[in-house]
């Protein structure tokens, strides 16, 4: 009888108890869509404190955006976008309750302070997860959000970390908590290990303990700490130095990249045809309005659309670039500044055509393959997209340079520019060489456009932040030479991006502009300037 | 030859009896309405935003004119386009006020196109309803503001940083022009007079359309990373702000981090960008799309059948808008005429609902009361409101944190009857205050 009851009393200690626990967690959830945001965070805080498997998962979904309250039921569910819905699910038993459309669910708000929240607490429990990735997130994540009550979970990560490069993370994510600590073996650790690092969390953890008062005093007691901080400073700011050069170096490449890719259609019309083509900007508008009418047409081919975007613009553009040359620049010819109003007429006409659509500024989206960086070390990275329109760049450039040096095509086109009437005798149709040679410039700014609906907005007034910049690279390199818009957008590009940071963007702008005139009045060709009897004419 | 001569003359002739006809009939018509000009850019740089505006003011005339009108007299609109060229604002207006004498004018977007058209406006005695947030330090007998001034968007907006997300290091980044300048130097005063270091405020400008922006967020980053939280306060305009979030996006600067507050960005930019990087980052205004109120609800409802368009957003100039033409038609029913003086009269705390569920009232400086709502950028092209003030704040027309403008008032009732009274001297300078 004693046995009994005292088994029946254990029994009912082992309910109640999970009880509870079952209880706890429903109450809590429901407290995530409390009235105010330090209600939820409270709640946040709660559930982590929580053992339960089922946490994590809700924690991920309100970061992401996808918890949400049923309108009616006012159950709360883990939302996943299917076609105009959402298929929910259940937070409490993770059971399937069919797709509800968005009008039905209301999304569970969250501000800034609760996502940092969320972010690190996900973090901590993510560490151990299987992807490598996630777990290379979460230390970053820890790193910037130093959490006192992780230090266990990081701690134990730590040991079962196999991966070097996210070992290493965690090493400093466990400093940043430890050089907050009363305990003076723990920090002196933890200097020693953030000496090493290079990320800017760190750099700034170094710099606050090796802080000195105006009379140059270290503000922290402990004055040993300080000095090996500060020797460590002194090491770092040299390796961040160069990092420094190295990403301002990537950054001019990738201005110079942007400006050749404007620039080369141009480099053909101008250049080599010698037509001051206006609505040279509004091809490239054309060719990222492109790219807006393919991720629009094709919505599955998101990732490719890119791609796809490509031809369709060299063929948009060009087609609108033939159409140009045969009904308003053949009649112009040898007429510069004829040409100059006219074609500054169709530029007008275009961006007009193109706000009557009410197209405005679209979206254009990028694929998943050209967002995000290349993080190298902590104080290093390189956006994906940046790198990417580099290599296109080259790659356009190197592709011109074959059609016009190689091809027969690219033969009758210097042919007829070089001297049309000895190519007329010669048996060349010099007007389509010349719609073609127009089509070909047209159709190149349009690829550009393409490349830059990634960086840039998309709106009818794209094209003349690009026509002045075109010109300048084009005249500045020597016109009618594909290599000398080749090194004059390069050398633009860097010569700006190391400007910018100490003459400011306008003032940059302007020094570089100063430049171009006074070189320009040195040599009036150009970097590479032509020689020849044709240049004369 | 001759006959062909006889037959053109003849239809000439015709012609012009013809419109001879059908001028006096306009005319006629034209005793019997009330003229509404609308004077917002429908081509060039600005047509985006304005064109908007534009719509909003004739959505508006039809429904009064459905409602029968004001005064037993139906509403017509005149519209011009300044083509976003200012000096044409100036023309455009002249034009309105002279050639077609209208009544009133909704118009101007930008700063620069509002002090274009001011001289003319004020010189006819015109009234002009102005529904842009602008950096204020101007009030016009002629003019009436209903977007916010600076006490009304970028004050507020620092606060809630300061006080919900903590942060002590500011950037404040702009383009290079008047509405920048004056605003940022505004919030640099009103910074240090929180106990802000200068070490820790960080000001740049960038030109017009600026799409480069590598070098200033890899700064912003480094200038965030001090290891004291850090926020950007955004008034990058139009164009630019595209590449600047994009770049944001890329460098990985999340709103957890360095929250972005924006003054220029509504749902009609965000309608340019892919948001699902941007999440979390803020905007300040008095109205947002997403503000739960029927009579938003409404609104939005009348827009999308208006334009027939269902995609079509609503924004803070919009519900601007709305508002003054709201208050103007009150105020001419009450003042039972459409003369400039009396309704002006009548203007003065006179009030209408706004979209978001309380009141708007007109202040005797000509600028409006209304709450100020921060909204954070969601995945789907919205704000969603995360804080807003308790009730109105009363629009300053001249700002309390530059030294020059602390002493100036602007009161267009009796006594004072001055956009720029100076309570130190008593005096009332010109329009523009040097």
């Amino acid at each position: 009888m004693n046995i009994s009851l005292r088994l029946l009393s254990v029994l009912l200690c082992v309910c109640v108890a999970t009880l509870c626990r079952a209880d706890e967690f429903a109450d809590l959830v429901v407290k995530l869509n409390g009235d105010s945001f330090s209600e939820k965070t409270e709640a946040v805080g709660g559930l982590h404190r929580l053992d339960d498997k089922r946490v994590l998962p809700v924690l991920k979904a309100m970061q992401d955006g996808n918890l949400f309250v049923v309108a009616e039921a006012g159950q709360i569910v883990i939302g996943k976008e299917s076609g105009e819905g959402y298929e929910v699910q259940s937070v409490l038993d993770n059971s399937p309750l069919g797709v509800r459309t968005k009008s039905q669910l209301e999304k569970i708000k969250i501000n800034n302070g609760l996502r940092r929240e969320l972010r690190s607490l996900v973090a901590g429990l993510e560490l151990s997860a299987k992807d490598p990735d996630i777990r290379r997130q979460s230390a970053i994540n820890l790193i910037k959000n130093p959490d006192e009550s992780l230090r266990e979970s990081v701690e134990s990560a730590l040991g079962g970390e196999k991966n070097q490069a996210i070992k290493s993370l965690l090493h400093v994510a466990l400093a940043s908590i430890d050089i907050n600590s009363t305990d003076t073996v723990k920090r002196k650790a933890a200097v020693a290990i953030l000496a090493d690092a290079v990320q800017p969390e760190a750099v700034a953890m170094l710099e606050k303990v090796a802080a000195k008062d105006p009379s140059g005093h270290y503000l922290e007691a402990d004055t040993e700490l300080a000095s090996t901080a500060e020797a460590a400073l002194i090491r770092i700011q040299t390796q961040l130095g160069i990092y420094k050069f190295i990403e301002n170096c990537f950054f001019g490449i990738s201005l110079g990249s942007v400006l050749l890719l404007a620039a080369i259609g141009l480099a053909i019309t101008f250049g080599v045809m010698g037509v001051i083509n206006m609505a040279h900007g509004e091809m490239i508008m054309l060719g990222a309005y492109t790219t807006f009418a393919i991720q629009q047409l094709f919505p599955q081919w998101l990732e490719m659309s890119i791609i796809i975007a490509i031809p369709a613009a060299f063929l948009v553009s060009g087609a609108v670039g033939v159409l140009i040359e045969r009904t308003i620049i053949r009649h112009l010819y040898g007429r510069p500044l004829e040409t100059l109003l006219a074609t500054f007429g169709v530029s007008l006409v275009l961006q007009q055509a193109v706000r009557s659509f009410r197209a405005n500024n679209v979206a254009v989206i990028t694929p998943e393959w050209m967002s995000g960086m290349w993080q190298i070390n902590g104080a290093l990275s390189f956006t994906f997209n940046r790198m990417y329109i580099i290599l296109f760049s080259l790659a356009v450039l190197a592709l011109l340079a074959f059609l016009l040096r190689k091809t027969y095509m690219g033969l009758q086109m210097r042919a007829v520019t070089q001297n049309r009437a000895m190519a007329n005798s010669m048996g060349i149709r010099s007007g389509w060489v010349d719609a073609l040679t127009f089509g070909l410039g047209s159709g190149i700014a349009g690829i550009a456009g393409v490349a830059l609906s990634q960086i840039t907005n998309v709106g009818p007034n794209m094209g003349q932040q690009y026509i002045i910049d075109s010109f300048m690279v084009v005249v500045f390199g020597g016109v009618g030479n594909l290599m000398g818009t080749f090194f004059a957008a390069l050398s633009l590009g860097v010569v700006n991006k190391f400007l910018e940071p100490f003459a400011g963007a306008v003032l940059g702008k302007i020094i570089v502009l100063v430049f171009i005139i006074l070189f320009i009045q040195w040599r009036p060709r150009g970097l590479f300037a032509l020689k020849g009897r044709f240049v004369e004419d | 030859m001759n006959e062909s001569l006889k037959s053109l003359l003849k239809k000439t002739s015709l012609a012009l009896t013809i419109s001879a006809f059908s001028l006096s009939a306009a005319m006629a018509q034209a005793a019997d309405t009330i003229k509404v000009g609308v004077l917002h850019s429908l081509s060039g740089t600005m047509a985006i935003s304005e064109t908007t505006l534009k719509d909003t003011v004739l959505m508006m005339i039809d429904e009064q004119n459905a409602k029968g009108g004001l005064l037993g007299k139906k509403l017509e609109a005149v519209v011009v386009d300044p083509a976003s060229n200012w000096p044409l604002f100036a023309e455009k207006a002249k034009q309105l006020l002279e050639k077609d004498k209208v009544d009133v004018i909704f118009g101007c977007w930008t700063s620069v196109s509002r002090k274009s058209a001011l001289p003319v406006i004020e010189e006819k005695n015109g009234l002009l309803f102005y529904p842009v947030q602008y950096e204020g330090e101007e009030s016009s007998k002629n003019v009436f503001y209903t977007g916010a001034a600076p006490n009304q968007q970028a004050i507020p907006a620092v606060d809630y940083l300061m006080k919900n997300e903590k942060v002590m290091r500011w950037v404040l980044e702009g383009t290079d022009y008047v509405y920048p300048r004056t605003t940022n130097k505004i919030l640099e005063a009103y910074l240090k007079s929180k106990g802000v270091k200068a070490e820790d405020i960080s000001i740049n400008y960038t030109p017009f359309g600026h799409s480069d922006w590598q070098t200033r967020v890899a700064e912003i980053k480094k200038f965030g990373s001090a290891g004291k939280k850090t926020a950007v306060v955004s008034t990058i305009n139009g164009d630019a702000n595209v590449p600047f979030y994009k770049e944001l996006a890329n460098a990985g600067v999340k709103a957890e981090d360095i929250p972005v507050v924006a003054f220029s960005v509504g749902e009609e930019e965000l309608a340019g960008f892919d948001t699902k990087p941007l999440v979390g980052h803020l905007a300040a205004w008095n109205y947002f799309m997403s503000a739960k109120d029927p009579a938003n609800s409404a609104f939005i409802a009348q827009w999308k059948k208006y334009i027939k368009n269902e995609k079509r957003t609503t924004n803070d100039p919009m519900e601007a808008t709305y508002i003054g033409f709201k208050m103007w038609a009150k105020a001419v029913t009450q003042a039972g005429t459409t003369k400039v003086d009396d309704v002006r009269d009548a203007m003065n705390g006179i009030s209408v609902p706004n979209l978001t569920g309380g009141i708007a009232v007109m202040n005797t400086n000509h600028h409006l009361t209304k709450p100020v709502l921060i909204g954070e950028i969601q995945e789907n092209g919205q704000f969603e409101i995360v804080w807003q003030t308790p009730g109105g704040v009363i629009g300053d027309a001249w700002t309390d944190f530059l030294p020059d403008s602390a002493n100036v008032v602007a009161d267009w009732t009796a006594p004072i009857k001055c956009g720029n009274f100076n309570i130190k001297t008593g005096k009332c300078s010109g329009q523009n205050y040097k």
